[in-house]
C-alpha cells in the first residue's frame, strides 16, 4: 500500500453529490401552504441521515424526536408529546457533540416554538392549520397575481397581444414590468426541481416589446362615482385604471410634473427607457382618467377639501424624501441625496459630473443606480462604499456586478463616519472607518464591527448618500389620517382605519418596496373601493383560450438569461443596457414553463382565475 | 377533426376531445377512479394513464387532449405496469375488508383491482385514522377515502357549498369538512350527492337498518313503513331487477314478506301536503304576502337547510306545509292511530326514502336521540338501505307476486308519484290550486312546461284571469343562482319549488348508486311521470281516502287540527349558518378585456 493516495469521489458520492445540488433547488421550489410540522419531520430525517453516528444526542436522539413528531401527524400523542419534543430537542441542542446533532435539534426547537399552535391542532384535532390555498407558485408569488403561465403559453404561440392583454387583468405596467419588476414569481418556480426557474421577466419583456400597442378595453357605463388618488405613481395608476374601467371617474393629483412616480423620477432611464414607461401610462390615461400634476395635496390644497369633494380617496403617495447619514459634514457643498439627484435627471436637469470624483453611501438598489448613474454623467470615478460585505448589500448581485463592470469601484466595510470640506464648503474627501464582519444579529444578518483599522480617506468632489427613503405623510396625518412612524397605517385591504372614505397602499404604506407591490396595492384599493362604493364590478380576463400545455415536460435545459450589452458601450450614455431574447430564445424559454396551471394541484384547485 | 391511433385501432374525433373519450370511441376502456365527466378531470388517481408514442412520460387520459396523428397504447407493457403499481398503492391506504363494505360489488376500487388480477398487494397496508360522528346521518370513513376529490368537486361546483376540502398537506393529505369545522358544524345541507358520486365506500348514510329489525322482532310495536314516490323509479336497480319488475307492488311484498304490519305509500301524504300547500299558496298569494318574494316549497329538507343555513332571511317564505314524510307520521299516529285504537307510541313508522336529510328531518334535525317525545316517523331509511334490508332478509323479488298497499293510507294520486321528479310538486299544487281557483280541474298535462331536467325552469299560467309566475329548480347551486336573482329583484315569482338533488328525489342521495356512477335522474322522473299518465288518478283533491281523511278527522285545509298536525315551525330548530362567502353574482357589470 502507497503511503499517500489522492482521494477521488467514487461513482456513489458523484451521484449524491449531484442530487446534494437537486435538492437544493428543489427546497428553493418548495410551495406555499406546506403542513410546517410534516416539512421539519422531512428535514429532520434528512439531518438524521448526516449523523455520523458517533454521540448519543443526536445517534438516537434524533431519531426519537422523528418518532415522537411522526406520532403528532399521526394521531399518536398528547400535549405531553409536545413538551417531550421541546425537552428532547433541548437537550441535543446543548450536548450534541457537534453542529449536525445540534442545528438539527435547533430546527425541530424553533418550529416547537414557532409554531407551536399547528402543533396543538394536529394533536387535539388531528388536522393541519395549513392549507394550500394557491397552487401557481409564480402567481402565488406574484403580488398582483399576474397569469404567469397563462402568459406564456401565449407568448410560446406567438400571440403577444393577448399576452399584454391577459396580464392587464391583473397589471396595467406589463411593459414597465417588463423592465424593472424584481419578479417575486421566479423565487419558487417550480421549473427549478428540473434545472432553473423560468425566465418569467425575459419572456414578459420579449411579448410587451413586440406587442407595444394594445388598447385598453372599453371602460363599464358611468357610475357617477368620483375618486381623488393622490400620487401618480404605480399604485395610485393602477388603481385608476381599474376603476376607471369599472365606470368610476378618476382624479390622479400628482405634485411633480410628470407622471410615473419612482419608475420616473427613481428608476435610471437606462434601466427603464422613458418611451417604455409613457406607453404604459398612454394606455392607463386612455381610459379617461383626469389628471393634475404640479398639485401636492396637503400643501397646494388642504387634504380635508379632497375627502369632502370626493366619493372615496386613494393615497398612494410613496416614499420620495431623503433619509439623512448623520454624520459631520454632511451639509457640505457637494453632498446629495439619491433620491434627489434621480429626481433633478427624471425631471430633465442632469447634474453635471464631468471629471469629478464621486462616492456613493450604501448598499441597495438605489446605491447601484445612483453609481451608474454617476458613471453617465461624466464621473472620474465611483467609489460606493458599504459598511456589510457585498453578499450582505440588498441590491441585486446583477445589478452590483455590472455597477462594478461600467467601473464603479465596490468598497464593502467601510462605515463612513465624517464628509471633509476644504475652505469653501465643498466636499473634499469621504473618512470611512473600515469594519470587520461580526455576529449574526437579530434580523439574522451579520453584524459589520469596527476593525482594529485607521481610519480611511476617500478624496471625492462629490457624495451621493443612498440610505434609504422616506414618506411625507405629515400633512395627511395632520389631516387625521392615522400613521405609524410616517407610514400610513392602513389595513391589507388598504381600507384606512379611522378615515372612512380615505384608502392608502404603496410605499407610503409598506415603506420602499417594489413596484409590483404597488401595483398591487392598487388592484387591491380599486376592488375594495368599488365594493365600499356599492358596486361589485368584476374584472375578467380577455383572454379566455389559453393554449393546452404540452404532454411532456421539456428536458432539462439552460435558462436563457437577458444579455446586457457591453459596459463600455453602456456606461457613456442612457440607453436601455439590456439586449432582448430572440424569438428561438424566447420559444425555448416559454417552452420550458412546467404549466402547473395545468399539472399537479393546478387541475385542482385555482389553475386560473378569470376573474376579480 | 383530429386524426388519432388508439391500441392500433384509428379514430376520427373532434378538436378538443379527451384521450379517454377517443379510446371509448374506439371501444377502448381506458380504467378510472377519479374521473367525474365536467366535475372533476384532476388526473388525481393516475389509473387512465396511457403511453403515447414520442412522449416522454405517461399522460393520464382524462384530462388530456388528443392531437392529430397521436399514437396512445393503453395496454402497453408500461401503462400496464403503471396501472397496475398505482392501484396497489391505492389499496395499500385503502381499507380493503370488502366483506363488512356496504359497496362491496359496486365499488370502482375493487373493480379495477379485481380486473388487473391483484392477488396479492406487495405494499404492506398503511391505513390513516381519523374520527367521525356516529350520529350525524352522513357517515365517513377515513380508511376507505381514496382521495379522488369527487366529493369536494361535486359539493362545490353543483351544490355550491364547498363542504369538503382537501387539508392537511404531503403524505397526510386527506379529505375534511371545510374551515377545520366538525361536520355538525357545517352548513351541510345532507343532500348525500357526495355518497352517490363517491367511487369507494368512503362515504354512506348512517345505517338505521338494524332498528328497523329491532323494531319487527318486537312484538309490542306495529309496525308502519311508507314508500316515498322516488323509490319506486330505483329500488331494483341495486338488486338487479329489470325496471318493468321493480314495481312499488312488488317493493309492498318484499316489504309485507319481511313482517310489516302495515305498508302504505307516501304518494297518499303528498297528497295531503299538496291540500295544504296549494291552499297556503292561494292564501299567501291573494293577501299580497308573496308581492316581493315567493312561496318556496318546503318538502325537500335538504333544500330546507340550505336555505335556513345560506339565506336565513327567506325562512318566512317556506310553505310552512311538513313534508310527505312527515305529514305521512303525523296522520299515522293520530288518525291511523285512533282507527286501530291503539296508542301512538305503540307504532313504529318507518319511511323508505331516497333521502338522507330525511333521517335529519325525523329528529328536527337535531342528532341526539330525542327518548321522551313522539316522532312523526321513527325510523329513515334510504332506499339503499332498504334493498341492503331485502338482501339480508334472503327476499327474492324477482319471483315475488306483487302485493297492493293497504288502507287507509295507501292510496296516491299521479300528482303523488310525481312529486320525486324536479317540477312535480310545483304540478301536483298547480293541479289543484287551478281546481281550487276555478272550480274545474284543468287538463291533467296543462302544467307540463315545469317539467324537464335544466337546472333552473319557470312557467307563468293563467287561472281566472290570474297570472301566477313559477320557477322549479334542483341542485344547489341552481338554486342559488334562482334565489340570487329573486334577491337582487332580477327575477319575481310567485310560487317555487327547490330540490336539492340535481333531477329531484329520484336523484337522491339516497338511491342506488350506478356503478358507472352516470346520472340516472332523468331515466327514473320518466318513469314516475309515465305511471302518473297511466294512474286513474291525477288531482290530489279527487284521491278518496284524501277526502275521506278531511270529511273524518281534518275538516279541510289549513283547519285548526291541519294546522296543527300538518304543518311546521321552520324556527323550531337552528341550522350551523354558512361560513363561505356568497357565490359571485352573474350581474352584467362584468368587464371582459379585448372586447372594445
Amino acid at each position: 500500500m502507497s503511503r499517500l493516495s489522492l482521494e477521488t469521489p467514487n461513482q456513489a458520492q458523484t451521484v449524491v453529490e449531484s442530487l446534494y445540488k437537486d435538492l437544493e433547488r428543489r427546497i428553493a421550489a418548495s410551495p406555499p401552504g406546506l403542513c410546517p410540522v410534516d416539512i421539519s419531520l422531512g428535514f429532520l430525517k434528512l439531518c438524521h441521515a448526516q449523523t455520523c453516528g458517533k454521540c448519543s444526542p443526536c445517534r438516537i436522539g434524533l431519531g426519537q424526536l422523528a418518532r415522537l413528531m411522526d406520532d403528532i401527524l399521526s394521531e399518536r400523542a398528547t400535549l405531553d408529546t409536545i413538551d417531550r419534543i421541546e425537552k428532547t430537542a433541548k437537550t441535543i441542542v446543548d450536548t450534541a457533540d457537534c453542529a449536525i446533532g445540534y442545528e438539527a435539534a435547533n430546527m425541530v426547537l424553533r418550529g416547537v416554538q414557532g409554531f407551536r399552535d399547528d402543533y396543538v391542532e394536529h394533536v387535539t384535532n388531528n388536522r393541519c392549520t395549513s392549507g394550500l390555498t394557491q397552487p401557481v407558485p409564480c402567481v402565488a408569488l406574484c403580488p398582483a397575481h399576474v397569469d404567469v403561465p397563462g402568459y406564456i403559453s401565449l407568448v410560446r404561440a406567438g400571440r403577444y397581444e393577448d399576452a399584454v392583454k391577459l396580464i392587464r387583468k391583473d397589471n396595467p405596467f406589463p411593459t414597465a414590468c417588463a423592465f424593472v419588476c424584481e419578479h417575486p414569481c421566479e423565487a419558487r418556480c417550480r421549473r427549478n426541481m428540473v434545472d432553473d426557474a423560468v425566465n418569467i421577466c425575459g419572456i414578459k419583456h420579449f411579448a410587451v416589446t413586440h406587442a407595444l400597442h394594445v388598447a385598453p378595453v372599453a371602460n363599464q357605463p358611468s357610475t357617477g362615482k368620483r375618486i381623488a388618488i393622490i400620487g401618480g405613481g404605480p399604485g395610485g395608476l393602477s388603481c385608476a385604471f381599474y376603476l376607471q374601467l369599472m365606470g368610476h371617474h378618476t382624479v390622479v393629483y400628482e405634485q411633480r410634473p410628470q407622471l410615473g412616480g419612482m419608475l420616473r423620477y427613481g428608476i435610471p432611464r437606462y434601466r427603464l427607457p422613458e418611451d417604455m414607461l409613457n406607453n404604459d401610462i398612454d394606455v392607463i390615461l386612455s381610459t379617461g382618467v383626469e389628471v393634475h400634476t404640479d398639485v401636492s395635496v396637503g400643501r397646494d390644497i388642504p387634504f380635508r377639501e379632497i375627502e369632502e369633494q370626493y366619493d372615496a380617496v386613494f393615497l398612494c403617495i410613496g416614499a420620495h424624501i431623503d433619509r439623512k447619514i448623520g454624520i459631520p459634514g454632511e451639509s457640505s457643498i457637494g453632498v446629495v441625496s439619491a433620491v434627489e439627484m434621480l429626481r433633478d435627471i427624471g425631471e430633465g436637469n442632469p447634474p453635471d459630473f464631468t471629471g469629478k470624483r464621486v462616492c456613493v453611501i450604501g448598499g441597495g438598489n438605489v446605491s447601484m443606480d445612483a453609481t451608474r448613474t454617476a458613471l453617465r454623467l461624466g464621473a472620474a470615478s465611483v467609489t460606493t462604499v458599504y459598511r456589510r460585505r457585498i453578499d450582505d448589500m440588498t441590491a441585486l448581485s446583477e445589478e452590483i456586478e455590472e455597477a462594478a463592470a461600467e467601473g464603479a469601484t465596490i468598497l464593502p466595510l467601510q462605515a463612513p463616519v465624517r464628509i471633509e470640506c476644504n475652505e469653501d464648503g465643498h466636499v473634499s474627501a469621504l473618512i470611512t472607518q473600515p469594519q470587520q464582519i461580526g455576529p449574526v444579529g437579530r434580523d439574522g444578518r451579520p453584524k459589520p464591527i469596527s476593525a482594529n483599522k485607521p481610519e480611511q480617506a476617500i478624496p471625492c468632489d462629490i457624495v451621493i448618500v443612498a440610505i434609504g427613503q422616506g414618506i411625507d405623510s405629515k400633512p395627511f396625518n395632520a389631516a387625521g389620517v392615522a400613521t405609524n412612524r410616517d407610514r400610513i397605517s392602513a389595513l391589507p385591504d388598504s381600507f384606512v382605519e379611522g378615515s372612512p372614505k380615505v384608502f392608502a397602499g404603496g410605499d407610503a404604506v409598506t415603506g420602499p418596496s417594489t413596484v409590483i407591490r404597488a401595483i398591487a396595492a392598487g388592484k387591491v384599493a380599486a376592488a375594495n373601493i368599488d365594493n365600499f362604493l356599492g358596486y361589485n364590478h368584476v374584472i375578467h380576463a380577455a383572454v379566455q383560450d389559453i393554449p393546452e400545455a404540452s404532454l411532456s415536460p421539456a428536458p432539462a435545459c439552460g435558462r436563457v438569461n437577458l444579455r446586457t450589452r457591453p459596459a463600455c458601450e453602456c456606461v457613456t450614455n442612457f440607453d436601455d443596457i439590456k439586449e432582448p431574447m430572440t424569438e428561438d430564445e424566447v420559444l425555448q424559454e416559454a417552452s420550458r414553463c412546467l404549466r402547473c396551471d395545468h399539472y399537479g394541484y393546478g387541475n385542482f384547485r385555482g389553475g386560473r382565475m378569470r376573474q376579480w | 377533426m383530429v386524426n388519432v391511433t388508439i391500441n392500433g385501432i384509428a379514430v376520427r374525433v373532434p378538436e378538443g376531445t379527451t384521450i379517454m373519450e377517443a379510446a371509448a370511441k374506439a371501444g377502448i376502456t381506458i380504467p378510472s377512479l377519479c374521473y367525474l365527466k365536467e366535475i372533476n378531470e384532476i388526473g388525481a388517481c393516475r389509473v387512465c394513464c396511457v403511453e403515447i408514442e414520442g412522449e416522454s412520460r405517461l399522460v393520464s387520459s382524462c384530462n388530456n387532449l388528443v392531437y392529430e396523428g397521436m399514437v396512445v397504447y393503453t395496454n402497453s407493457p408500461r401503462a400496464r405496469q403503471a396501472r397496475r403499481i398505482n392501484v396497489e398503492l391505492l389499496l395499500s391506504q385503502h381499507d380493503s375488508t370488502c366483506a363488512t363494505c356496504v359497496r362491496s360489488g359496486n365499488c370502482k376500487l375493487q373493480h379495477v383491482a379485481n380486473d388487473l388480477g391483484i392477488l396479492r398487494n406487495p405494499y404492506p397496508q398503511d391505513l390513516p385514522k381519523g374520527l367521525w360522528t356516529t350520529t350525524f346521518p352522513l357517515f365517513r370513513d377515513p380508511k376507505k377515502c381514496i382521495k379522488c376529490m369527487r366529493c369536494v368537486q361535486y359539493c362545490e361546483k353543483i351544490q355550491s357549498l364547498g363542504i369538503w376540502e382537501m387539508t392537511g398537506s404531503g403524505s397526510r393529505a386527506t379529505i375534511d369538512v371545510t374551515y377545520n369545522r366538525r361536520i355538525k358544524e357545517a352548513d351541510c345541507a345532507l343532500c348525500g350527492q357526495c355518497i352517490t358520486h363517491c367511487p369507494v365506500g368512503a362515504l354512506r348514510e348512517r345505517d338505521d337498518t338494524s332498528e328497523v329489525l329491532d323494531a319487527l322482532a318486537d312484538p309490542d310495536k306495529i309496525t308502519v313503513v311508507q314508500i316515498a314516490p322516488a323509490v319506486r323509479a330505483a329500488w331494483g336497480e341495486s338488486l338487479g331487477l329489470p325496471r318493468e319488475l321493480a314495481t312499488v307492488r312488488r317493493l309492498a311484498a318484499a316489504l309485507r314478506s319481511m313482517g310489516f304490519d302495515y305498508i302504505f305509500d307516501t304518494t297518499f301524504s303528498a297528497d295531503l301536503t299538496i291540500m295544504e300547500e296549494a291552499a297556503e299558496f292561494l292564501k299567501r298569494f291573494s293577501s299580497g304576502e308573496l308581492n316581493e318574494y315567493p312561496m318556496f316549497t318546503s318538502c325537500c329538507p335538504g333544500w330546507v337547510r340550505f336555505l335556513k343555513s345560506q339565506y336565513p332571511q327567506l325562512v318566512p317564505y317556506l310553505s310552512t306545509a311538513k313534508s310527505p314524510q312527515q305529514m305521512f307520521g303525523a296522520v299515522t299516529k293520530s288518525y291511523f292511530a285512533e282507527q286501530l285504537g291503539v296508542s301512538p307510541d305503540k307504532i313504529c313508522c318507518v319511511s323508505i326514502m331516497p333521502c338522507l336529510a330525511k333521517k335529519a328531518e325525523k329528529n328536527g334535525h337535531m342528532y341526539v336521540k330525542q327518548t321522551n317525545s313522539i316522532q312523526d316517523v321513527d325510523i329513515a331509511l334510504t332506499t339503499r338501505e332498504m334493498d341492503r334490508l331485502i338482501r339480508s332478509e334472503n327476499i327474492n323479488v324477482s319471483s315475488l307476486p306483487e302485493a297492493e298497499f293497504d288502507s287507509p293510507l295507501g292510496v296516491g294520486s299521479g300528482a303523488g308519484v310525481i312529486f320525486g321528479a324536479t317540477g312535480g310538486v310545483m304540478e301536483a299544487a298547480l293541479r289543484t290550486a287551478y281546481h281550487s281557483v276555478t272550480g274545474t280541474n284543468p287538463s291533467p298535462d296543462a302544467f307540463r312546461t315545469v317539467r324537464g331536467q335544466e337546472g333552473w325552469r319557470e312557467a307563468e299560467f293563467n287561472m281566472n284571469g290570474v297570472v301566477v309566475r313559477c320557477a322549479v329548480a334542483s341542485g344547489l347551486a341552481n338554486a342559488r343562482h334562482l334565489i340570487e336573482a329573486v334577491l337582487a329583484g332580477q327575477v319575481h315569482y310567485d310560487f317555487v319549488e327547490i330540490m336539492a338533488c340535481p333531477g329531484g328525489c329520484v336523484g337522491g342521495g339516497g338511491q342506488p348508486i350506478p356503478f358507472e356512477q352516470t346520472e340516472q335522474a332523468e331515466i327514473r322522473g320518466e318513469l314516475l311521470y309515465k305511471l302518473d299518465r297511466l294512474s286513474p288518478l291525477r288531482y290530489s283533491h279527487e284521491n278518496p281516502e284524501i277526502k275521506t281523511l278531511y270529511h273524518e278527522y281534518l275538516g279541510e285545509p289549513l283547519s285548526e287540527r291541519a294546522e296543527e298536525l300538518l304543518h311546521t315551525d321552520h324556527n323550531s330548530w337552528t341550522m350551523p349558518l354558512s361560513l363561505r362567502l356568497q357565490m359571485q353574482n352573474t350581474e352584467d357589470t362584468t368587464i371582459h378585456f379585448g372586447e372594445t
